[in-house]
């Protein structure tokens, strides 16, 4: 190895020695391994030396320049090393602080009543149908069998436009008004706003109602049992124990009330049941002959029953709310406990 | 109607306990609204007898009586009620005894004279609201005896919801004969014997409406005493149905409607003209009721008239001008049957809902008027003694309830109730509800009772099958029905995937009333007409929305009032207006947003929320339709004149309102921040563009920026749509980066950063087509928007 040779890699070593950044790295290598360094230029003089001498020499300035290269290697290894580490220990957040962006809110727990429910019997096939909220006397009194001056309507607080135009008192008008339009076999809910003239601590002048009908041929009252004990068992998520008392409602018969065992105390009686230990949560029948004369359904061809059922009261049982009126203050302390 | 468990056991007793008879009653629909005891806890009382009484030496008002208890020696009481006198029957409260309210009799010394105890009257002893002086006990009440069993006060008090068409339970024998059909119990009614005639004084009666009063009875007794004390028993009976003593006449027709269901009425006969006529009311007549109501009657009304005037609101409340009171010696006693079709609805015209009312409109049993007026005959004699005349009777066959017989198919039963009972089990339900039955090859026909109105047609009697039987001893099936697979519309969005949006962008959901304050309303809508309630519950609820902003913006109030300071709402929901006359119920979609644009957190700059943070909001929306809107500069009443878009579909369609609250408004409803409001149409907003496949292409695409310089009033929505409306088919999108006012821009104008983003299907784009295209369009802005390229 000539001398020159020597020096420059005693040289380049010592200078590698120094470098602390990989920045000055680079620069290192420019300077000894770049189309104008050191060890380039030495490779350059060979083109003077004879064939012989430039293989030999050739040779030597190869392994010069690998020993550098192998210590640059290194080098550039270590410099990496260090620099990710100090990157590390640089972006080191506190992974605790809290996300950023938009908060999500959440649904009223009476459209999550309404969804759960709606869910349950579209599984079974029936379908979701709305109505008008201002209806007028036939569909919401006469065609369900409640003529005027009928009892029955003195239990709707009915508010009035006129003589002839109410805002429905339930959503049963639903039942008519699809009737009318369609044949059956009908598997139909209607979840909606009902409205009654009366305010006090249990009632608010306007909540929600579901009503729900089915009607093909050999429908009976077994199959309005079975629909409902699954309902309840279905929305409950429980085997909860369901029973059936004899009512009236103009537009059904058989009748009847469905009471649950109290979800509140287990059946074992408290304040919220009357110390009764059952609730009462839904009305249901068959289908009366005079509503089916109404819409024209030859009521010996086919048979049907149907429920309704309040959908604050659900909502109530289900989450332990124990205001009514809570429903409709939009308090965005009460709203955001149901998100 | 509320009765006494001791008056119905009295008739049938059944070996249950009276939870167990709630319970049945309940099942069989009867429902039993409370349970509650006869009387209030309270021991140590007996009937005494003040068998001497002496002046107190040292107070006026005092007595010192001695009392028989029934021991050895009678008891030393001091007393002070005004009605206590020698011979007088009395509840004595012993030492010892615990009266209610946790009340401890002990011997005492009033005014120096010892007393061992103490002389009751009905409130001491928690049977009256208020009394007046000591409760007088009848002269045979045996002395001694424990005052509990005495009045059987350990008795319970039910409570029976009935429902409208069981009028039939309406009264204890009614009851009673439910009782025993749910027991499989024989009854007998009470006995009731003819009275002897002793006089043939009576009043001609006429009814000139015989189908609203089909039967009408009516005698009068002379030389009654109104003055005569109703028996305890009686009055206790009464007290359980809730009823206060009025005297032996009143009391004993409120007795036979609580014991048979058959209203009567008493009139004071010397104070009636000539005799009675059931008729309609003339127009101009009016009447004093019992209650001191006067109303104005009309042809509709049907009134007992004499020959001089309308004397009662027949079926419903009697008048003050011929009413009993203490001095009446001669009365006139009505009993009759009134059609339910002629009362239905009468009483609630005059406000009135009376226990005779309530009966008559659901159905009293038109065979029972012989036997009430009898009942009740006997009961005034007994008491208040008296004469009895003759019975005037005037009945019209041809309108009294008919109860033609119902033809019951065995089929139908099976059918309804998905359950074959045996003949003799369908009989025998039948036949202990007091119907019969005659049986053919395929059913029965079964004639109803008088006393049941509610059995018409055949699903009645399948409802009396199903109810005797036991409602949950019915089968219960899975649901086995066909069913039709739903349709999945896919180019209507469903409105709980916005709703979702929504919830997820920040947005809680609300539900406020339908009805809304007219003035809020005015204020927000003036334009709208309104649709007004005949009957509001308050001033506040009167008027149907015309907008769902009404609701949410009192909402927000309610929060922005209890320290909230960011307000995001939404409502789905119905508006309500007139259009040309005709009512429209149309669904919206409505929100409100104040407060911060976020909430409060670190690492990001607190700024309110502005037009534009609502308008991402919305877009988003129209993203998951996949349906291009326009937001267009518009004037709405509510909104700020500056910050108000109206939203058009790409047919031009109104969908609805985005905008910030008018600052008017604002101050005037009471807030301190901007606020702001959307509404839209739901149908429109739900329409879905069902997507449709575009081939990819393979070639890069470019972007250009373009920086135009146009006037202030140019909308950049009119730019892009300027731009897009280009026949260029190779531009994929335009960007707006930036918008910039200031140096190098005049005044009144502003400068559009713009990014055109262009790509070709069938090839890579070369410069110079690219700024042929470019140059196209910016010709095109020069001519329609008076653009220029900003250098
Ligand atoms: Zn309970």
């Amino acid at each position: 190895m000539s001398a020159t040779l020597e020096e420059i890699l005693a040289q380049a070593l010592q200078e590698l020695a120094t470098v602390n950044d990989l920045n000055q790295l680079d620069k290192v290598r420019v300077h000894y391994l770049g189309k104008k360094g050191l060890f380039t230029l030495q490779m350059k003089e060979l083109g003077g030396l004879d064939p012989e001498q430039r293989r030999s020499v050739g040779q030597i300035i190869n392994q010069a320049k690998d020993q550098f290269q192998q210590q640059l290697e290194a080098c550039k290894e270590r410099l990496e090393t260090v620099a990710l580490a100090t990157r590390l220990a640089g972006e080191r957040i506190d992974v605790t602080l809290p996300g950023r962006g938009q908060s999500v809110a959440g649904l009223h727990p009476v459209t999550t009543t309404l969804r759960r429910i709606s869910k349950i019997f579209a599984s079974v096939g029936f379908k979701v149908v709305d109505g008008p909220e201002i209806e007028d006397d036939y569909h919401n009194f006469e065609a369900l069998n409640i003529p005027a001056h009928h009892p029955a309507r003195a239990m709707h607080d009915t508010f009035y436009f006129d003589a002839h135009t109410v805002l429905r008192t339930h959503t049963s008008p639903v039942q008519i008004r699809v009737m009318e339009s369609e044949q059956p076999p009908l598997k139909v809910i209607a979840p909606g706003r009902v409205y009654r003239c009366d305010s006090d601590i249990t009632h608010t002048p306007m909540f929600h109602q579901v009503e729900g009908f089915l009607v093909d041929t050999d429908v009976s009252f077994a199959d309005l049992k079975g629909v409902v004990y699954e309902f309840l068992r279905a929305f409950f998520e429980k085997d909860i124990q369901v029973r059936f008392r004899p009512s009236y409602f103009p537009f059904t018969e058989p009748s009847a009330e469905v009471d649950i065992e109290c979800v509140m105390c287990n059946g074992e009686g408290c304040r919220v049941c009357s110390q009764t230990g059952w609730l009462e949560v839904m009305g249901c029948g068959m289908i009366h002959p005079e509503v089916f004369k109404a819409v024209n359904i030859d009521s010996e061809r086919y048979s049907g029953f149907a429920f309704g059922m309040g959908v604050e009261r659900l909502a109530m049982l289900r989450y332990g709310i124990n205001d009514l009126r809570l429903f409709f203050e939009n308090d965005l302390k009460f709203l955001e406990q149901f998100n | 109607m509320q009765i006494s468990v001791a008056w119905l056991r009295s008739y049938i007793n059944p070996a249950i306990s009276t939870e167990e008879l709630v319970e049945q009653l309940t099942m069989a629909g009867l429902e039993i609204g409370s349970v509650e005891p006869a009387a209030a806890q309270f021991s140590g009382v007996v009937v005494g007898e003040v068998v001497a009484m002496q002046q107190h030496p040292d107070a006026d008002r005092l007595r010192v009586c001695q009392v028989a208890v029934g021991a050895a020696e009678p008891l030393q009481i001091v007393c002070g009620a005004s009605n206590v006198r020698v011979g007088l029957k009395i509840p004595a409260a012993l030492c010892g005894a615990v009266l209610p309210g946790d009340f401890k009799i002990k011997k005492s010394k009033l005014r120096g004279e010892e007393s061992f105890g103490m002389l009751c009257s009905e409130k001491e002893l928690g049977l009256a609201a208020d009394a007046h002086g000591l409760m007088e006990l009848a002269d045979d009440a045996p002395v001694g005896v424990d005052i509990r069993d005495y009045l059987s006060l350990d008795d319970v008090i039910i409570e029976v919801d009935l429902t409208p068409n069981r009028a039939d339970c309406l009264c204890v024998e009614g009851l009673a004969r439910e009782v025993a059909v749910l027991n499989k119990m024989d009854w007998s009614t009470t006995q009731v014997n003819n009275a002897p005639i002793s006089h043939q004084d009576v009043l001609t009666v006429s009814v000139a409406d015989t189908a609203a009063c089909p039967r009408y009875l009516g005698r009068l007794i002379n030389g009654v005493n109104a003055k005569a004390v109703t028996p305890l028993w009686m009055q206790e009976r009464l007290r359980r149905s809730g009823l206060r003593s009025l005297g032996p006449l009143v009391d004993v027709t409120n007795y036979v409607l609580i014991e048979l269901g058959q209203p009567l009425h008493v009139f004071d006969a010397q104070k009636l003209s000539g005799g009675i006529t059931v008729r309609r009311a003339k127009a101009d007549e009016s009447l004093t009721l019992l209650n001191n109501q006067v109303i104005q009657l009309d042809t509709e009304a049907l009134v007992i008239a004499d020959d001089q005037q309308a004397l009662a609101l027949a079926g419903i409340m009697g008048g003050s001008n011929t009413a009993v009171n203490d001095e009446t010696q001669l009365v006139f006693l009505e009993c009759a049957f009134f059609a339910p079709e002629a009362i239905a609805g009468k009483a609630r015209r005059f406000g009135l809902h009376t226990d005779s009312s309530h009966r008559f409109e659901r159905g009293v049993d038109a065979t029972l008027q012989t036997r009430a007026i009898e009942r009740a005959t006997q009961l005034i004699i007994d008491i208040a003694g008296g004469s009895v005349g003759p019975i005037t009777e005037v009945t019209t066959d041809a309108t009294l309830p008919q109860r033609p017989a119902v033809f019951l198919r065995r089929l139908r039963i099976e059918k309804t109730l998905g359950i074959v009972l045996a003949d003799e089990q369908i009989l025998d339900i039948f036949q202990r509800l007091g119907m019969t039955a005659q049986t053919q090859a395929d059913g029965w026909h079964i004639v109803p009772p008088g006393f049941r109105f509610d059995i018409v047609i055949e699903a009645d009697l399948i409802e009396e099958i199903a109810r005797v039987y036991g409602y949950n001893n019915l089968p219960s099936s899975s649901l086995l029905m066909r069913s039709e697979l739903s349709r999945a519309t896919e180019a209507v969005l469903d409105i709980d995937r916005v709703k979702d949006l929504l919830v997820d962008r920040g947005y809680q959901e609300a539900i406020t009333y339908s009805f809304v304050d007219e003035e809020i309303q005015k204020a927000i809508a003036p334009e709208m007409e309104v649709i007004r309630l005949k009957n509001p519950i308050s001033s506040e609820l009167a008027v149907m929305r015309t907008t769902l902003w009404c609701g949410l913006l009192k909402a927000a109030l309610y929060n922005t009032n209890r320290q909230q300071n960011r307000v995001r709402l939404f409502e789905t929901g119905l508006r309500f207006f007139k259009k040309d006359g005709e009512t429209q119920q149309q669904k919206m979609l409505a929100g409100l947003v104040l407060g911060g644009a976020y909430s409060e957190q670190w690492g990001l700059q607190a700024r309110k929320v502005d037009f534009f943070d609502i308008k991402a909001d919305l877009q988003a929306l129209f993203v998951l339709t996949g349906c291009e809107v326009q937001f267009l500069s518009a004037q709405q009443s509510a909104l700020h004149p500056g910050q108000a878009a109206e939203i058009l579909s790409s047919d031009g369609d109104s969908i609805g309102w985005l905008g910030m609250l008018h600052p008017t408004l604002e101050k005037q409803l009471g807030f301190d921040t901007p606020v702001f409001l959307f509404e839209m149409d739901q149908n429109l907003v739900l329409n879905k563009r069902i997507p449709v496949f575009k081939s990819l292409s393979k070639y890069p695409s470019v972007r250009r920026d373009l920086a135009l310089i146009v006037k202030e009033d140019v909308a950049v929505q009119a730019i892009i749509s300027c731009i897009k409306g280009s026949a260029e088919t190779a531009l994929q999108d335009v960007i707006v980066f930036d918008i910039y006012r200031g140096k190098g821009v005049d005044e009144g104008s502003k400068s559009v950063a713009l990014s055109l983003i262009m790509q070709d299907d069938t090839q890579t784009l070369t410069d110079s087509e690219i700024d042929a295209i470019v140059g196209r369009l910016l010709t095109l802005l020069t001519e329609q928007m008076n653009a220029k390229l900003r250098d």
